[in-house]
């Protein structure tokens, strides 16, 4: 068998906004558009990813959070509908997804050698999380790929951000070894906002694009020293600085998945291909990948 | 308007193994009895409301409070699924989540209705609900935690539900759902084998303890601050359930306490405790916290400091 290969990783962010706005038939609720920069953003991935030869797509996500180890979705099917707790005016999406539970199975043994504490998700009731829902849906609206979904273990909240950055290493670390032991290809999503404070108000109309920022500048300026980075191909420094990053803008990459795909991906070094950056709900949200192949790696924008 | 009834209030845990595993430890079958001697005290009161504030369901956009007059769903936990499904249907009452949110608001905050088929109510506001109205008997309504809200929001939050039980002329049982400590074993364990994760988490869940049996329900809001550094794993800005608490049962130490239960649960602190209104108090003390009737949003004090 040939080894595996991680032929795509993606920073792919979950705001239900930007699947509220594009009005799939699969959400009840419905938008007059909003966020275009991000969905022209995904869409254009989305099409990058149509000519791109994968088995499954691999998501760590920050909303399924789990305090008593790393958990990993262990059933073939599951359809329900999700309802973001936090927006459910926006979104409630009934899904029908199928995961690599062999995939899973394999990510969840070789993380369980390496000593991270590991559990499979074998509960046909349990929910998909939106951060799921929302970064695959954007990336292959058609849902004809497979999914592995990793929950995010909070040790940024037990321990500190360079706990969570060691142990994020440490099961990215794993999952890269099980993608080459599975002999799939495979697709990384890392499902989150960069900047993460929220407004707590809402406008009436939440797609209303005048009413759209980021939180703070200060927000903004570290977002943007990120992309620079990112640009640069520094994804070491990038994963250097996260608990910083992480502690001055409240970032969503506190739950792990930015660190867990670089140290998957063995921090590259070459430029990420940057698809868009935009606030939602005052959060900072980019949209990047990094492609390994050279001769199809891109300058997007 | 007529002064609130609150006729008890509870403080209980949000973990599922009371619901799903009772028999799992000695421990866990204890804060189910607690959570049984609850029920048929609610049952035995002319309670018309059961209020409950859950610290498992954190909002964002303000102040979010459940009005689906019959939300139904198979909800699972993110830890312990393995423990198995809750499946539920609730009574709610719409008519007092209304006045809530109305309430909330004309004290400055922002604060909406939820009533969606499938929202996803959450593991702490279901085990408490199914613990301790299993049959519906009585309407219930169940106020977020927003993650940014601090003191001045959460008091605030209080005198609003306290408003509403008043004019809507309520009898109400109010329900806190948190734990003590909350930091939990981050590894499997053997559930005869738990244990409250650290000594110190231990001392000072017994010292809250203390308090709450002694009917301190204020000074215990005037030391959420300190608790919230000893002994809360920092996932939010600030431990509020006391300050809510106190807020919405009327700020003061008149209280009969009752501690019918305090276990671990996975290493976090568990305890089922009652307090009743009484008579007499701990004392009147002069508090060091600002007390607080309307909210004004964030100050703004680099703004001002820059003027
Ligand atoms: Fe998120």
């Amino acid at each position: 068998m040939a080894k595996g290969e991680i032929v795509l990783g993606c920073l792919a962010p979950h705001p239900p906004h930007v699947v509220y706005a594009e009005n799939p038939e699969q959400n009840e609720a419905f938008a007059e558009g909003g966020w275009e920069t991000l969905r022209w953003g995904y869409n254009r991935l989305a099409r990058k990813l149509k000519s791109i030869d994968y088995d499954a797509m691999v998501i760590f996500t920050p909303h399924w959070q789990t305090y008593i180890g790393t958990h990993f979705l262990g059933l073939p099917k599951f359809k329900s509908k999700s309802v973001d707790p936090v927006f459910p005016n926006l979104f409630r999406f009934n899904y029908d997804i199928s995961v690599d539970v062999e995939l899973a199975e394999k990510m969840c043994e070789v993380a369980g050698e390496s000593g991270i504490v590991t559990k499979m998700m074998r509960n046909p009731d349990f929910r998909i999380d939106y951060g799921t829902i929302t970064s695959c849906h954007m990336l292959n609206p058609e849902w004809d790929k497979p999914l592995v979904t990793i929950s995010s273990n909070r040790n940024a909240h037990y321990y500190s951000p360079e706990v969570m950055n060691e142990q994020a290493s440490a099961l990215g670390e794993a999952c890269a070894r099980a993608v080459e032991e599975s002999g799939k290809k495979v697709v990384l999503i890392s499902s989150h906002s960069l900047s993460h404070r929220h407004f707590v108000t809402e406008s009436p109309l939440p797609e209303d694009m005048s009413r759209e920022h980021i939180y703070n500048h200060s927000q903004y300026v570290w977002d943007m020293k990120l992309v620079e980075l990112m640009r640069g191909g520094k994804m070491r420094e990038v994963i250097d600085i996260m608990p910083e990053f992480t502690e001055q803008t409240i970032a969503e990459t506190e739950a792990g998945g930015l660190t867990w795909m670089m140290a998957a991906m063995g921090y590259p070094e070459y430029p990420a291909e940057i698809y868009g950056y935009q606030s939602v709900i005052g959060t900072g949200n980019l949209i990047a990948a990094w492609d390994p192949i050279e001769a199809t790696r891109e300058i997007v924008l | 308007m007529s002064s609130p009834e609150i006729l008890f209030g509870i403080y209980c845990p949000p973990h599922p193994q009371p619901l799903l595993s009772p028999e799992a430890s000695e421990g866990y079958g204890r804060l189910r009895d607690a959570f049984e001697t609850c029920r048929k005290r609610i049952e035995d009161s002319e309670a018309d409301l059961i209020l409950v504030y859950s610290t498992t369901w954190p909002s964002i956009i303000g102040h979010q409070i459940q009005s689906h007059p019959e939300p139904e769903w198979v909800h699972v936990d993110d830890d312990f699924h393995y423990l198995g499904s809750m499946p539920y249907k609730f009574k709610m009452d719409t008519e007092f989540a209304e006045k809530f949110r109305e309430s909330a608001e004309s004290r400055g905050l922002q604060s909406r209705t939820v009533s969606y088929d499938g929202f996803p109510i959450d593991t702490g506001s279901i085990v408490a609900l199914k613990l301790l109205n299993p049959d519906n008997k009585i309407p219930a309504c169940i106020v977020s935690s927003n993650m940014y809200a601090n003191r001045a929001e959460t008091i605030v939050l209080g005198k609003s539900a306290r408003d509403a039980i008043g004019t809507q002329g309520r009898k109400a049982v109010v329900v806190v759902v948190s734990s003590l400590s909350n930091r939990m074993f981050t590894e499997h364990i053997d559930p005869a084998e738990d244990r409250i994760h650290s000594a110190k988490d231990d001392e000072w869940n017994k010292k809250i303890l203390e308090f709450f049996g002694e009917g301190r329900l204020e000074d215990l809001s005037q030391l959420s601050r300190e608790i919230h550094g000893q002994i809360r794993v920092q996932k939010v800005v600030a431990y509020k359930p006391a300050w809510w608490m106190s807020a919405t049962m009327g700020q003061h130490n008149n209280y009969t306490g009752e501690v019918l239960a305090y276990e671990a649960l996975h290493g976090s602190g568990g305890a089922v405790v009652v307090l009743t209104p009484s008579e007499g108090s701990v004392g009147d003390k002069e508090f060091d916290e600002d007390d607080v009737e309307h909210y004004h949003g964030d100050r703004g004090v680099l703004d001002t400091g820059a003027l």
